[in-house]
């Protein structure tokens, strides 16, 4: 009985911050507090730490430039992080957390689709705006959500370039594509179940034939089966995904098995360190990326995107994945939706959100009904002497992709 | 699906390739199998943190490469390691386990796997690791079958790991009083004994295999803090295939089930990879129930 009193005082008090006039995002005063629930432990410890580095970037910096301008006041931003393990239960139960009992009323998205899918259902429900940096999956987007927003490319585009750079390799061949033969291995997840379909489309826009479409367990640590089939049905491009255990696998065996492919391209390169950690192995590879520092992209507060990588590098001691610089981005976005509503009233920020339109040095931002970020490509490089060189789009490329693949 | 067996009918080669590779990566299994049957016959205990002995095994070979060291040197210091934490786990945690109900020991060891989980990816990190042995490859046939020399030099060492521990087992005193324990641990120390410590002694040994394997593994597959747990199901599923008690029997059914996943991967697709030997396993148990029931219908 007693427990129970206690427990209602509790909640009457947080919900008396929850209404409160100035927004319970500010709980001490002239801070906003953002919400994350991010994998420090468990599978994607990784790009979790990754994810939350990125944050606490853009966070100090934006902070060191004087915060949040709002009316006559000056807010810092702070966030609030919990691990969630990289289980999709637990970031729900945290998700919760974060925005009943913490009274969090902005949240930054988790590292990975699955976790994102598990707590959108909980923002959606408190009218939460969430803008994410790391869930890229198609179904994110399709379910008619109104309170998440992506800086990202989605999953299904991220190695459609690969496809497209074959298809134009073979036309300067004086070849119609249709003559090309394409591998898939990719993992059973709804991640690079999405990169499938996108990859799948695009051969099939192209007229290529498909010949291998291997779905990988994600408990598969050897990738040697799927190997054996290309060496014997010899495709012209080989597509991997699988996060870091798949690209790191797959460039392992190729090497190993000596399997001669004119084009392999993969997601989660720099996230599993493949140049660094395979040297040789790796070279001529093509790698996904949703950015890369060399890229001309820039903005006020970190300046380019060369800039951006050499205060992370300095700041964490390791080079700058995607992962981290989408996730600064997020927050940046927040940032500027913050000082367009000039409010901190939920659905003002949400308003602000939506008619985001902005420059960083991550890419353009503009979203569009479902919360895309639709002003972004997504960019190929190949791995030339160890270092990942930006190949396609040919605009902003400074490198020339060596096609095919020197045989190691 | 037709046109992989095809493919593997009009290239034998490629037969040759899953077949090697099968047996390649079965012999990592051997290993962390034949410890796990190792305990459970003698302890009666079932070691649910199998796959994370593995992985730190592989680890330490990690942090031996990180150091310059050459990764087979990390063999027998993982293996020293394992043992000694071994020796620990089994005096703080394992030894009020025997002769209790199983599922407190399933229990128990899924807290140290948890554990050892979190601890590694504290301790290392959460990325994925593989360490390049720079051995290289051999290649036959104008290249259509290669061997990677690393997982050759895995199998040599699962073989010759497992006939020192069978031979251990059959002629050393020790080995004898593991047996005799594993028989019948009351008569073992009426005979003077010490059960406890041949206990202490057969979970040490096991962990040092697990990290030898481990060690072993890192050089030729990706390892990770969480990636335990698949060396753990499979060697669970070997035992049991096995039947338990059968040392010999263990080598086999790893193999076996190599090469048994390899070919099926190559013709069903690798999305029914896992799920085939899984199949295979209830295969085997409906199998041995039908044996047994026939069996007993004759002692009737």
């Amino acid at each position: 009985m007693r427990f129970a009193r206690t427990m209602s005082v509790c909640l009457g008090v947080t919900l008396s911050v929850m209404t409160g006039g100035i927004g319970a995002g500010a709980k001490t005063q002239d801070e906003i507090v953002l919400g994350a629930a991010v994998s420090l432990t468990g599978k994607y410890a990784q790009n979790g730490l990754n994810t939350k580095n990125g944050y606490d970037l853009a966070i100090s910096k934006i902070n060191e430039k004087g915060g949040v301008k709002i009316g006559d006041k000056t807010y810092k931003l702070a966030i609030r992080y919990y691990d969630d393990e990289s289980t999709p239960a637990r970031g729900t139960e945290l998700a919760e957390r974060l925005i009943k009992q913490d009274g969090v009323q902005f949240i930054l998205g988790p590292y990975s689709s699955g976790l994102t899918k598990a707590i959108l259902p909980i923002v959606e429900k408190h009218k939460v705006p969430m803008v994410e940096g790391n869930g890229a999956a198609r179904e994110l987007f399709t379910k008619g959500y109104r309170y998440i927003f992506a800086v990202l490319s989605t999953s299904d585009q991220y190695l459609t370039p690969a496809i497209d750079l074959a298809a134009e390799h073979a036309a300067k061949l004086g070849k119609t594509p249709d003559t090309l033969k394409v591998a898939l291995a990719m993992e059973n997840d709804p991640f690079a179940q999405d990169v499938r379909a996108g990859v799948l489309d695009d051969a099939k826009r192209h007229g290529m034939q498909v010949v291998i479409d291997d779905q990988l367990p994600p408990e598969l640590n050897d990738m040697s089966v799927t190997l054996t089939k290309v060496k014997a049905l010899k495709p012209d491009v080989l597509v991997v995904s699988g996060h870091e255990k798949g690209a790191l696998t797959a460039a392992a065996q190729i090497d190993a098995l000596k399997v001669n492919v004119p084009i392999v391209a993969m997601t989660h390169c720099d996230s599993a360190q493949l140049a660094e950690k395979l040297g040789n192995a790796a070279e001529h590879v093509f790698c996904a990326k949703q950015w890369h520092s060399s890229l001309a992209y820039k903005d006020d507060l970190f300046g380019t995107a060369a800039d951006f990588a050499r205060l992370f590098r300095d700041t964490y001691g390791y080079e700058t994945p995607y992962q981290a610089a989408q996730s600064a981005a997020a927050v940046e976005v927040f940032a500027d939706a913050f000082s367009r509503a000039q409010s901190l009233d939920l659905e003002k920020v949400r308003e602000a959100l939506a008619s985001t339109e902005i420059e960083t040095f991550y890419g353009p931002v503009k979203f569009d009904a479902a919360g895309r970020n639709v002003a972004k490509p997504m960019v190929l490089t190949q791995v030339q002497g160890g270092e990942y060189v930006v190949v396609s789009p040919a605009e902003w490329a400074a490198g020339t992709p060596v096609i095919p693949r020197p045989s190691p | 699906m037709i046109g992989n067996l095809q493919i593997l009918i009009d290239a034998p080669a490629l037969s040759l390739q899953l077949l090697i590779d099968g047996i390649l990566v079965g012999a990592v299994f051997a290993l962390a199998a034949y410890g796990l049957a190792l305990v459970w016959g003698v302890t009666n205990v079932i070691n649910v943190a199998q796959g994370e002995f593995v992985m730190l095994g592989g680890f330490i070979t990690v942090l031996c490469a990180d150091q310059g060291l050459p990764p087979l040197i990390a063999v027998p210091i993982a293996a020293a390691v394992l043992y000694v934490l071994g020796w620990v786990l089994f005096q703080l945690v394992i030894v009020h386990l025997v002769g209790r109900d199983m599922f407190n020991s399933v229990l128990a060891t899924f807290g140290i796997a948890i554990v050892l989980q979190q601890l590694m990816a504290h301790v290392f990190g959460g990325a994925d690791r593989i360490v390049e042995s720079g051995l290289g490859s051999w290649f036959f046939r104008d290249g259509l079958i290669g061997i990677a020399k690393v997982k050759v030099v895995v199998f040599v060492a699962c073989i010759a790991l497992g006939v020192t521990l069978a031979l251990f087992l059959a002629r050393s005193r020790a080995g004898q009083a593991i047996r005799a324990t594993a028989q019948e641990p009351r008569a073992a120390s009426v005979l003077g004994i010490e059960t406890r410590r041949v206990y202490a002694l057969t979970f040490a040994l096991n962990a040092a295999i697990c990290g030898a394997a481990g060690a072993l593994a890192a050089m030729a597959y990706t390892i990770h803090a969480y990636g335990g747990l698949a060396y753990t199901i499979r060697s669970f599923m070997i035992v049991v295939v096995a039947g338990l008690g059968n040392l010999a029997g263990v080598i086999w059914a790893a193999l076996g089930l190599g090469v048994a996943e390899n070919f099926a991967g190559f013709i069903l697709g690798a999305q029914y990879q896992i799920a085939f030997v899984f199949g295979l396993l209830v295969a085997v148990l409906v199998f041995r129930n039908w044996r047994l029931r026939r069996k007993r219908l004759t002692l009737r």
